[in-house]
Parts: structure tokens; sequence; C-alpha cells
């Protein structure tokens, strides 16, 4: 028997820079494939090119290339206009801009219908009723006439895979499918992709994160650089890695066992054994408290909707409480209320004892420099056309810094705590990755020599990898300069990584509190369990523990 | 107050209905306040320079009337009144609908407009029409798509860099005098309107043709196109179904500048092809300092803006849905 997708020495070039370079797999009917690596591996070019679509300007270049049999190198965009959509579908990651925003779901949905099959209208409404009915998404005939932005995420990332599916295709794609999701929800939409596995011929998963893919591929390659380092059965990979890039990737996910060490392989030669992160000081005397917080905004309708309720916190010097919770539990505006950037309804925010409110503006101004806060995405905290120089050395000017050869210095010594150098000053935040922009924030946050900062999902939109290195770099500076970290991620993984403490929120309320051990050994809660049970794990499905996360 | 009761009761379960009722409510309270501003401005600029208008009024070519003619005019017109009544005087009749007479015509100013705009509304949106279909067709097929982008692109600078008088004058040249295919001048018949159209059109479409291209690249690189490609459709229907519409939003937003352009465009463009219309009004009306005319033709201008730009505000509510459920 065939195989569905054969793939050889496969390259695909831009402008002379070449992006994949010399990939070759297959994939089977029934099978499920991961391709993983981070952002500029080659991964979604190379998924992207096996439906025709590697991108402007691309040159495509393999010595076989088949679906199904079928050679389709020679493929005119005519004769792959018949495959794609019918035979191969394709699911991108975050539904939000992957739908198109101004068109009602089940329009979307309908689309391939309309295109591959002799359908008349009503048919196609009743066969995306079925679709949603089958992706899982209640109340389909209401769903159907909704905009993407009217649903959930899920919701959302359910209807793009119903477009995807809709015609039967033998080949699925998925892009990154649940990048953008809550772990909980991300969990559901896997299972839904694993589901289809079997009706759908083949799936071709791709991630940056090994924990996520683990749990539904049979094998899995790893990519770096345009080429496949390691292909193997996943329970082979994630067991036994053999190349140096995939033992970096999987040490990079924060597990049970990692807490304390460190999660990058920047400074340390592979196979050692773990280094552990420089313990910060026992924490200090609180310095910043919020007692019985509560704030409600209007809704659309007029009516208030309450976004956090009854919130009693304490931060002490040098360490990291984490505020855990889904998209909407509250945390942003607790964050926000702690940084006096919104006024609570009720309760007390003090700074060092002294309440927000008991202070004059001149005086909130001066406190407000003690707390900083990190983004979770710094591209869009930062001036497009400011250098780094001009990022930090503003906040230089906001702490006290004159402009000159001091101000000069401070801010390369500032680009040397976050690991970069003074020749990135020049650099403007598009010619940053990821990464890199992380870092300048933080360095930004640092100008001011803080005793508090707000990491609102810090490294959410970062790969595994790359979130490895900021994670350890955040707790090395707080080793440095003892300061206080409110940890903010809806990722539980992360949080129990990095936190001291941690606090689960939702729907504005804290459920559970305590030292991140025992909330994450011990839970009390149902939600606390649940979300326990969405961290993506290391393991594949024969080898699934039933315990969660820290039990051992 | 049992239609809006019913109104009410009818709008009660519909949250976006209230929404876009509001919306248009809150549109149509400041379109008043634009109409007043517009007329109120008027009316100080011209009485600061119009001269003596009961002069103008009677003035023939070389006459020279004798004070006590000049005084019963004055006193007709109302103008030996002081100037808040006149103004006063101007806005009552304004919220009646009374545009007031023309000095020069001797008719009623409304009379005078609806008379003549028939032919500029027709001139007005056949320009409208061909630009917006010039723009869409040049920016949908050009765009990305390398050499036809630049060629596109050039042509379009030039034509939005060259004053409207120029580009009649060339129409002219070439399909009137050298070609004789089209008539020189006139208002008679759907042919008399082709050049006069373009003229008026192709500076207009142009410049929205470079904008709508810009925005359909933009739009093009989202990964919703990807994703509509992904499904096997054609890159053009592509643009067109997917990738046109949130460019529209930005033609949309840019109506104003079209009203303007036609508008003043009409001006020249009529008087160049010599035309009847509010355009050719405009101009007399101007020049022979027929006071009561330019309010008028003023206020009306201002009245069209308003209209346009609710009827814009209304158009972005259906292109975009989530302007209202926000």
């Amino acid at each position: 028997m065939t195989s569905l997708l054969e793939v050889t020495g496969l390259k695909v070039s831009f402008h002379g820079t070449t992006v994949v370079d010399g990939v070759s797999f297959t994939l089977q009917r029934g099978e499920c494939l991961a391709l993983v690596g981070e952002s500029g591996s080659g991964k979604s070019v190379t998924t992207r090119t096996l439906v025709g679509l590697p991108g402007y300007g691309a040159r495509v270049h393999a010595e076989r290339l088949r679906f199904d049999g079928t050679d389709v190198t020679g493929f005119t965009d005519r004769t792959w206009r018949r495959v794609r959509g019918a035979r191969i579908g394709f699911v991108l990651q975050d539904a939000m801009a992957s739908l198109d925003p101004l068109r009602p779901v089940g329009r979307e949905i309908a689309e391939p219908l309309a295109l591959h099959t002799s359908m008349n209208r009503a048919a196609r409404a009743a066969r995306v009723h079925e679709l949603l009915h089958s992706v899982g998404v209640p109340e389909p005939e209401v769903r159907a006439a909704q905009y993407p932005h009217q649903l959930s995420g899920g919701l959302r990332q359910r209807a793009l895979i119903a477009s995807a599916i809709a015609c039967g295709p033998e080949l699925l794609l998925a892009d990154e499918p649940t990048t953008a999701l809550d772990a909980t929800v991300a969990l559901q939409v896997l299972d839904l992709l694993g589901s289809l596995k079997g009706n759908s011929g083949g799936l071709l998963i791709v991630s940056h994160d090994l924990a996520v893919v683990a749990r539904l591929a049979d094998r899995v390659a790893v990519m770096k650089n345009g080429r496949i380092v390691e292909l193997g059965d996943t329970e082979a990979v994630l067991q036994d890695p053999q190349h140096p890039y995939t033992k970096a990737l999987l040490a990079a996910v924060p597990s049970e066992h990692a807490k304390g060490t460190r999660l990058s392989a920047v400074e340390r030669p592979a196979a050692s054994a773990p280094v552990s992160v420089p313990v910060p000081a026992p924490a200090g005397t609180p310095v910043l408290t919020a007692v019985e917080l509560r704030k409600s905004f209007p809704g659309p309708d007029g009516v208030a909707r309450i976004a956090v309720e009854d919130v009693s916190l304490t931060l002490r010097a040098g360490e990291t409480l984490g505020i855990v919770g889904e998209s909407g539990s509250g945390k942003s505006t607790t964050a926000r209320l702690l940084l006096g950037l919104e006024t609570p309804d009720a309760g007390e925010v003090r700074v060092d004892g002294t309440p927000w409110t008991a202070l004059t503006p001149e005086q909130q101004r001066a406190h407000r420099r003690r707390l900083q806060i990190v983004y979770q995405d710094p591209l869009s905290s930062f001036d497009p056309r400011y250098t780094v120089d001009r990022v930090i050395g503003e906040a230089l000017g906001v702490a006290g810094y004159p402009r000159g050869t001091r101000r000069r210095d401070r801010t390369v010594e500032l680009l040397e705590m976050v690991a970069l150098d003074a020749g990135y000053l020049r650099r403007r935040p598009l010619e940053l990755s990821g990464g890199q922009r992380q870092r300048v924030a933080v360095a930004r946050a640092l100008a001011a020599e803080p005793e508090v900062i707000v990491c609102d999902e810090p490294v959410s939109a970062l790969d595994v990898s790359v979130q490895a290195q900021i994670l350890d770099l955040l707790a090395d500076l707080q080793a440095r300069l003892r300061v206080a970290y409110l940890f903010i991620s809806h990722d539980l993984g992360v949080v129990y990584h990095a936190s001291d403490r941690v606090l689960v929120m939702r729907q504005g309320r804290v459920l559970e509190s305590g030292d991140v051990r025992s909330v994450f050994t011990d839970p009390q809660h149902d939600y606390t369990r649940e979300l326990l049970a969405a961290i993506p794990r290391l393991t594949t499905r024969s080898a699934q523990p039933p315990t969660p996360l820290g039990v051992s | 107050m049992t239609t809006r009761g019913a109104t009410a009761t009818l709008l009660a379960g519909h949250p976006t209905l209230v929404a876009i009722a509001k919306r248009i409510g809150v549109r149509l309270l400041a379109g008043v306040g634009v109409l007043w501003g517009a007329a109120t401005l008027s009316f100080i600029a011209l009485h600061v320079t119009a001269g003596d208008a009961a002069l103008s009024t009677v003035a023939g070519q070389g006459a020279n009337p004798t004070k006590e003619v000049l005084d019963q005019v004055r006193r007709d017109l109302g103008l030996d009144q002081p100037l808040y009544h006149q103004y006063l005087d101007y806005l009552g009749r304004l919220l009646h609908g009374d545009l007031g007479r023309s000095y020069q015509q001797r008719i009623a100013v409304s009379q005078a407009i609806s008379e003549q705009l028939g032919q500029t509304v027709q001139l007005a949106v056949a320009a409208a029409a061909v630009a917006v279909l010039l723009a869409i067709a040049a920016a949908v097929l050009t765009a990305r798509r390398r050499p036809w982008r630049s060629i596109a692109s050039g042509v379009e600078l030039t034509l939005s860099a060259t004053p409207t008088f120029v580009i009649g004058i060339v129409l002219l040249i070439v399909f009137s005098f050298t070609l004789k295919v089209l008539p020189v001048s006139g208002n008679d018949g759907p042919r008399a309107l082709i050049l006069p159209t373009l003229t008026l059109a192709l500076p207009i479409g142009a410049v929205l043709a470079q904008v709508l291209r810009g925005e359909l690249e933009e739009v093009l690189e989202q990964p919703f196109i990807l994703t509509a490609r992904s499904r096997g459709m054609r890159d053009t229907v592509v643009r067109v179904r997917h990738a046109l519409r949130h460019a529209l939003v930005q033609i949309v937003t840019m109506s104003g500048f079209v009203v303007g352009g036609l508008l003043g465009g009409a001006v020249i463009t009529e008087t160049l092809f010599v035309r009847q219309g509010v355009g050719q009004l405009m101009l007399s009306a101007v020049t022979t300092k027929d006071i009561p005319m330019v309010l008028g033709l003023v206020v009306f201008a201002a009245f069209v803006y308003v209209v346009v730009n609710l009827l814009v505000d209304i158009a972005y509510t259906v292109i975009d849905p989530r302007l209202v459920t926000r």
C-alpha cells in the first residue's frame, strides 16, 4: 500500500535564503506525525508546501513529493485547487485570525463544500450543522450564524477544524492548533484532533511544544534550521532522545522534577546533571498587599460585570507569587488594581504599607516606579520606531538618570543583566526575536530598580525553548536583585516552576491559595484538579500517569 | 407615542438593533450641529466680504440705481435690519426648509437647486461609480502581482497629481477633436455624459485605488486568507470574497473625500464641458455675489455631507459586524 504522504529531500527557499533544507519523511494512513521545532525551524513552511502554498516568492524543490502515490511537484495551481480542502484539510493556529472575522463561521465552514461538492445551499447548511455537532460545538444552528469574535477561543478553533474537515479529507494538517488556547481547552481540541485521525486518514501536527504533541503523535520529527534532526516513534524520542537539540527541548518543558533547576541548555553542557537555579534568600517584608479587592466593569448591555471579587494577597520582598487561571478569571484586572492603574470599587492596595489612596498624585508616581510590569507581547508595548537604546533610555530618564554617558553605561549594564550586549542598542523591536524582545522588556522594567515586577503572561507568546531561557533569566535576576514577582499565567506548568506561592483564580475569585508545592500536590478544589489534569506531559498515551503533577 | 412605544418594544429584545439605533441617533444630532455650523460660518463669511448685496441685486451691467431704489431693495430684503436680526431671521427660515430667494434669478433658491440638481446628480453618481469600480478593479487585479502593481501604481500617481481640467482637456483633444467619437459639450444624452464622468472619476479613482491596494496587501497577509486558499479557492476569488470586504472599510471611510472631490470637481467639469448643473450654479452665484444662493448651496452641500456620513456609518456596521457587538 502506498504511503499517504511521501517527502524526500524537500527544499524551500525565499529570495536565496533556504528555509527548508532537505526534509524527508513519510506519513501512513491512520497515522499521526508531529513536526516539532522552534519558530523559524521551517516546520510551518514545510506544512504549507504540502498544500502547494509555500508563500510568496518561494522556490520549492523536492526529489520526491507524493500525496497518495501521485507526484505533486509538477502541480499547477489549478490541479492543487482540486486537492486543497477536498483531500487535504489545513488547520492554522489562532482561529481568531484564521477565520474571516467579517463572515459568520457557518459560511466559512460551507466554503469548501461549495467549492468541491454539488450540494445546494440547504444541503450545505445541514452539513455545516452536522460538522459543528461532530466537532463538539453545542447549538450548531446558533453558532453557525455567529461571527468568530462572538465565540470563545475553544469554539472558534473547533469551527476552524470543522471547515478543514468539511469535505472529509484524507490528510489533515494542523499548524499549532492549540497554541492560543488555555490548557484545559487545548486538551479538548487535541482530543478532538485525535478522534478525527481514524476517519481522516493521516494527521500531521506542527508544534513548538513536544509536550503538547506527545499525547497525540505516533511518531515525532524534530526540526531545527530547516532540517529534521531526529525522527522516531514518540515513545522512543521522549524516553531516549538522541540529538542534543531534542534533549534541550525536552529539558525546557517545566515539569515536576525540574522545579528549582535550570530549564535552558544555554550554559549547561548536554547530559550533565540538572543545574540548580540560585536559591533566593527567604522572603522578607511585605512590599505589596491587597485587602479584599473588588472591581466591576459595565458590560455591553450596561449591567455591571464583576471582574474581581474579594481578592486579598501579600507579596513579600524577593518572592514570587503566582496567579493562575483561565482567560477572564480576573488575573489581569487584579494586576492592574495592584499597579494602581485601576481604582478598586472596594478594598485597598498597600505599597510598603501605605494605601494607594492615601498618596498624592506626586507620591503615587514615585511609588509606581517601584512597581514595574512585563507584558505577554512586548512588541505592542514598544514603539516600533524606537531603538533598544531609546526604549531603555526612556525608562532610565523616568528613573532620574540624566541624558549622557551615565545613562548610556547603565543601559548597557541593564542589557548585560538580561544576557544581551551593547550590540543590540541600535536594533528596533521588529529586528529582535520574541525572546530578545522579552529580555529588553525585562531590562526596561529593571531600569527603575523596582521592588516588584508584575509579569503578565511573560512567556505565553514564546516557544518552549525560549520560555525556558526567560524563566531562567527571571530566576537569576530575583536571586541577584531580591525583586519580587507577581507571576500571572494560564499555564500551570510555568507557574509551578516559577512561583513560591500561588493563587488559583476563577471568575474573579480566589479559589485556592498557598505554597505552590502543596497546592499542586494536594489541590483542595475540583477546578484546580481539572487544571492540573490539563497540563501537557512528556509522556505518551500508553504511559499516561494517572496522578497530577507533583505527586510521586 | 404609540409608534415610539412600538419601536421601543421592537428594539427591546435586540441589543444589536438598540446599539445601531443609538449610533444613528447620536450621528443625527451631530449632523444637525454640522448644518448649523455650516450655515453660521458661511453667513458670517459672506457678510464680512460680500460688499453691497442690494447693489449687486439691482445692478445690471453699468446700471446706476438711485439711493431710493437701493433703500427700497434693502428694506425688501431685510438688509436694513441689524446683523443678528438678519441671522436669526435666516436661521428661522432655514428651520422651515426655506433657503431664501435668489437675488439674481429671482426664484426660490431651493427651486434653483432642484432644477439643476438632476444633471449634477447624474454626473456625480456616474463618476463615483466609475471611480470606485476602476479602483476596485485596479487594486484587486494588481495587489501583490508584479510587475502590474508598479505599472498601475505609476498611472494612478500621475492621474491623482494631474488637475481635473487638464485631464478634461486631454480627454477632449483625444476623443472629441481627434477621434471625433464623443461630443464636446452639452447635456443631452448618455454620450455627452461619458467624458465629463471620466474627467471627474479618474483622479478620484486613482487615489482610491492607491489606498485600496495598500489595504488589500495588508489583508492578504492575514492567516484567514491562507485558510481560504487552503480550502481550494482561486486566488482572485479569495481577493474578492475575503480580502476586498476588509479593504472596503477604508474606501467607505474615504467617502467624505470622494463627495468633496465630486462637488469641487463638478464645478470645474461642468464649466469645462459647458454643462448645466449645481456646479455651474455655484460658480455664477459666487461671481455675482448672490448671497442667498451661495448660502443655500453651502447648506445644501453640508446636508449632502451629513447624509453621506450617516450612510457611511450604517455601512460600517453592515460591513463589519464587530463594531456593533464589541
